[in-house]
């Protein structure tokens, strides 16, 4: 059941079919892709599980509407950003739940070798100003963000998925970074880090935040 | 948002710059980037700064979940199933049910003279007050997608 010789396509025939088990079969195949898509845009783990089952529970609903000749999760994903973004704009709520929640991120860094105890506090707070400026930016900045730097996927991917052109996934990621050098500056966590470029935008225009 | 304002040459310069910092810029297009730079001190800054938040960034990554998460994840979906027709099912029938009691006591009203006028007529608009609300709810319900901004999303 479990053999990836089995295409997506085929699973799809098979839960429009009716089969909830072909349907398992795909949840399992894309149920960490859906939870870290999640996490990423609402930035808690229990918000992140929680509105991915909520996808693939939806999708299975929608089953018939699947196009079984194109890929599975882009599919999947615009349910996920869709409720995603729905969640997020409970400003709120998720403040109160982001700030119990602590860090989504982690620091890859740590663990690799012994760090001073100073520096691992420096890297932690960096850390977390990294994931609360991330946290306060617009949607879509945050979105591109996420699958560019954590997804880590390609610019012709991202297009793919958001289907947009590939010009305005490096606009975006324009708009992204810059945003988030200017989140960091005002908080004075990254000494140095947009001294001189990209939080006034150099070159361009004056900005807009 | 700025990017719109740019003109065509910094909105392509501004993608040169993404390309270069996330390596997916061909060696024409790294030739047509150096040469804006060279033009632009500014421009340098900028994608010095790119450059060392794009380090910082590299350094993280999404937390990962306790392990037990994906052990029980399909399971939570398939309850989301179940649950979905249980209250499904359950709504029909207390629709049904619900305006079945809703009759029989409005019928009983009508008939009953022993009751005064005017509380007859109170308590049919309490109970027509009620119908008229939940109605209105569930009708905002259903025609809530109509206003959301994120329906362009749904394919």
């Amino acid at each position: 059941m479990n053999s990836p010789e089995i295409t997506d396509r085929a699973l799809v025939l098979r839960a429009q079919g009716g089969e909830r088990a072909a349907f398992g079969e795909l949840v399992t195949r894309y149920m960490q892709r859906a939870y870290y898509t999640a996490l990423g845009l609402v930035g808690t783990h229990d918000d992140a599980l929680d509105l991915s089952q909520e996808a693939f529970a939806r999708a299975f609903r929608a089953r018939a509407t699947i196009d079984p000749e194109r890929p599975f999760f882009p599919w999947l994903y615009q349910i996920i950003r869709r409720l995603c973004f729905n969640y997020t704009r409970d400003q709120r709520s998720r403040r109160q739940k982001l700030e119990k929640a602590g860090s989504w991120l982690a620091d890859t860094t740590m663990g690799e070798r012994p760090v001073r105890p100073d520096r691992a506090v420096e890297r932690a707070e960096l850390r977390d100003r990294v994931a609360e400026a991330i946290e306060r930016l617009g949607e879509r900045e945050r979105e591109i963000l996420v699958l560019r730097e954590f997804q880590e996927l390609r610019y012709r991917e991202i297009a793919e998925l958001l289907e947009i052109p590939m010009g305005t996934v490096m606009s975006r990621l324009y708009a992204a970074r810059r945003a988030l050098a200017r989140e960091l500056e005002n908080t004075s966590v990254v000494s140095g880090l947009v001294s001189g470029g990209a939080a006034r935008g150099a070159g361009v225009d004056g900005g807009d935040r | 948002m700025s990017e719109m304002n740019a003109s065509p040459d910094q909105e392509r310069v501004r993608q040169l710059m993404m390309a270069e910092v996330d390596q997916e810029i061909s060696g024409e297009e790294r030739d047509e980037l150096h040469s804006a730079l060279e033009e632009d001190p500014g421009l340098r800054d900028e994608l010095e700064t790119f450059q060392r938040l794009k380090e910082v960034t590299d350094t993280m990554s999404p937390l990962k979940p306790p392990g037990e998460t994906w052990d029980g994840y399909w399971e939570d979906v398939y309850r989301r199933l179940e649950r979905g027709v249980s209250w499904i099912l359950i709504s029909l029938g207390a629709i049904v049910l619900g305006t079945w009691s809703v009759w029989t006591v409005v019928r009983g009203l009508i008939a009953d003279t022993s009751i005064p006028g005017f509380i007859r007529w109170s308590i049919m608009a309490l109970l027509a007050g009620f119908v008229i609300l939940f109605v209105s709810v569930i009708r905002e319900r259903l025609f809530m997608g109509k206003s959301d901004p994120y329906k362009d999303v749904v394919r």
